[in-house]
């Protein structure tokens, strides 16, 4: 059984680091199995012992809504695109919980995982992705959750619906890219734990998941598209609202913005992924 | 026929030592660029200050099939060659080139998550250990009948006992089928039983199927037992490759001096690890008896008297004096810790007496090594091969016979019925 493999195994080549590398994609994509079992160890540890399991990836943006649709859509009376309220929060919502949980747990995936670091090879971007994958799970929970909301409220469902895997690509990406830069930062410096709460509730607010990104002036919308996370937002209202409009521009800036910080994060982290070991 | 499997040239790891090394904080960093104008000036201090080579110069050459040991002192940098060679950590200098799949087992149960269950972790740790989904679950059974552990199978690992996790570990990793496989230390925990069942394991793989095996233990029974061939390593550098059982012995002819009973022995210049704050200097050991010269003898008494110099104040609380066999086996480990007692040392030497009332060794030649550790496990002082010492035969009290050297340890033996 070995011994055909042993023919075709490549060599292998150990030398001391340097400078910039690309994406060793070949290796990568022999990972896969290894992908799939870290992904559903992420998910079997994430429902372990909760009481409430996966009951969970409903009530965090349900229970969320509710709190939003309280103070910013009765007390604070925001705009809502002509959408209910809850509706309009819940669609942004849908995404943004992914984001920030994927976000989160990218983030500290190597650290928290250091054992592994220091006593077994294995690409080490297979953590973060890891943990951005495992998070699909209870977004397809609270995606669900959303057309059931729509259903309630009387809202027919459009065949823009069937954007929502690319949106659902975009929130993706928009969570690895930034993850696997404050994972690979994390290593070295532990600041990092403390600063990705704070990022994440900062970000909320660069957001249009309470308000409508119509509030933005026009001339700062291409700006305001720098977080891909934005696009991410009013491609959501767009798939659901019958009057909103295609968010364009803002959405083209949004792709790019997560190309730049994917690409740029895939150069850093194989740059400094070799020295994991001894820094950690 | 045979090839090359591992390649190794000039194989060099720089370490930064002190504040450098672990976790940084930004702000650590930040104040270090605001320094770097002040270091330039200063140019004296060489930038080669503050670091240390854990490895320099290594070449080595493995052909396929071949079960190399890698001996060597506590801190010799045996682990950071095997670290290196598993992809773990990156080389400063020099290359090496492994032909083939490399599998590394640097310690057991790598992977393991206690909350899941074992069959998910021989799953988990299977995966991350580098093997197939396929490869697996074709092999769960006997993994599962290696390991042992019966009717738990389904119950989360945080719920087995020690010894059943270790057994889960090595299990898995015993049937783990590289073309290289790498192995540290791993056998070290474990009972002495499932140690047997796992060197078999390693033999079969071996000898059987043609791997080629890097093997690094302090266990030189099982060095010899398993190696063809074996290097010893100083200091971060290859100082000598050949047979097994002649670099075995070479390293523990290096590691301990020969000594005699009742004279102090001098340890300040021995191999050690440990942080320093109170350390082992010089010790003297001698037994009751004036007619064996005050040698230790079989079942009799041994008395040590430890010279410990205190950096500053500190508090022990585990001091241990340990006795190998020449195969580096641990026989006999003394420990304060078991009485309870700590030991309040002021800056400056101290001399502790600890006495063994029945020292149950066979005649023979054993090898005395000394443990200093604080609260929270905090080791002060490791000197794993202090210096020999030699335990010679005494008349029992009954017959008057010697008492047979079989077996690695004496008892107390009664008759009690005979029919």
């Amino acid at each position: 059984m070995i011994a055909p493999r042993a023919a075709t195994a490549p060599s292998i080549v150990i030398r001391p680091p340097k400078g910039w590398a690309p994406l060793d994609l070949r290796e990568f994509a022999g990972a896969h199995e290894l992908l799939y079992f870290l992904v559903l160890r992420n998910l079997k540890l994430r429902y372990k012992q909760t009481a409430l399991g996966a009951a969970w990836a409903l009530l965090q943006p349900l229970l969320t809504m509710a709190v939003f649709t309280l103070v910013f859509g009765r007390l604070a009376r925001l705009g809502s695109d002509g959408l209910p309220y809850p509706v309009f929060a819940l669609a942004a919502l849908v995404p943004w919980t992914y984001f920030a949980n994927a976000f989160t747990q990218a983030g500290n995936s190597l650290v928290d995982q250091q054992q592994l670091l220091t006593k077994i090879y294995f690409p080490r971007l297979l953590l973060p992705l890891a943990a951005i994958i495992a998070g699909l799970v209870d977004f397809a929970i609270a995606f669900t959750l959303l057309l059931l909301v729509l259903a309630w409220y009387g809202i027919e469902p459009s065949i823009r619906l069937l954007a929502a895997p690319a949106f659902a690509l975009l929130a993706l990406a928009s969570a690895f890219a930034p993850g696997i830069w404050l994972a690979a930062l994390n290593v070295r410096y532990r600041d990092v734990r403390y600063v990705i709460p704070f990022l994440v509730q900062i970000w909320l607010f660069l957001t249009p998941v309470v308000y409508s990104s119509r509030l933005i002036p026009e001339p700062w919308r291409a700006l305001y598209g720098l977080n891909p996370m934005a696009g991410v937002v009013d491609g959501f209202r767009w798939m659901i609202s019958p009057v909103a409009p295609f968010p364009g521009a803002g959405l083209l800036v949004s792709v790019v913005a997560v190309f730049m910080l994917l690409t740029s994060g895939l150069y850093f982290f194989r740059r400094v992924e070799r020295s994991f070991a001894d820094v950690v | 026929m045979s090839r090359v499997a591992i390649q190794v040239e000039g194989l060099g790891k720089q370490y930064r030592v002190g504040h450098a090394h672990g976790p940084r904080t930004l702000r650590e960093d930040l104040v270090d660029l605001a320094r770097i104008p002040l270091r330039r000036a200063k140019r004296g201090a060489s930038l080669e200050d503050g670091t240390v080579w854990a490895l320099r110069d290594v070449s080595l050459e493995v052909q396929q099939g071949e079960v190399v040991g890698i001996i060597g002192g506590n801190g010799a940098g045996k682990s950071t060659l095997l670290k290196i060679l598993s992809r773990i950590v990156a080389p400063t200098e020099g290359w090496a080139r492994i032909e083939g799949r490399v599998g590394s087992l640097l310690e057991a149960g790598t992977g393991f998550h206690s909350e899941l269950t074992g069959r998910e972790n021989v799953y988990m740790s299977g995966a991350i250990l580098g093997m197939r989904r396929a490869e697996i679950t074709r092999k769960f059974d006997e993994i599962v009948a290696f390991a042992d552990i019966g009717p738990f199978l389904d119950t989360p690992v945080k719920r087995y006992s020690s010894g059943m996790q270790v057994r889960l570990a090595f299990a898995v990793a015993a049937h783990l089928e590289p073309e290289v496989l790498i192995v540290d230390e791993v056998l070290a925990v474990g009972d002495a039983e499932f140690q047997r069942k796992c060197l078999g394991r390693m033999q079969d793989v071996s000898r059987g199927d043609g791997r080629t095996v890097l093997f690094v233990s302090h266990n030189m029974d099982a060095v010899q037992r398993l190696c063809d061939r074996a290097v010893l390593v100083e200091r971060g550098r290859l100082v000598a490759s050949g047979t097994t059982a002649g670099v075995v012995g070479q390293y523990l002819a290096r590691a301990n001096a020969p000594s005699s009973a009742g004279a102090w022995i001098d340890l300040s210049s021995v191999e050690r690890t440990g942080n320093g704050v109170a350390r082992s200097v010089k010790a003297r050991y001698w037994s009751d008896l004036d007619a064996a010269g005050c040698r230790p003898y079989s079942d009799g008494p041994l008395t040590v008297r430890l010279a410990i110099e205190a950096a500053g104040a500190c508090t022990i609380s585990s001091l241990a004096v340990t006795l190998y066999d020449t195969m580096g086996t641990k026989l006999v480990n003394a420990d304060t810790i078991a009485l309870g007692h700590t030991l309040r040392l002021d800056p400056g030497e101290h001399h502790v007496t600890l006495r063994i009332p029945e020292l149950h060794l066979n005649p023979g030649v054993y090898i005395m090594g000394f443990w200093l550790a604080g609260p929270l496990a905090t080791v002060y002082d490791f000197v794993p091969t202090g210096f020999e010492l030699e335990v010679v035969p005494q008349l029992s009290p009954g017959l008057g016979r010697a008492p047979g050297d079989d077996g690695l340890v004496t008892c107390r033996l009664e008759l009690v019925e005979s029919d």
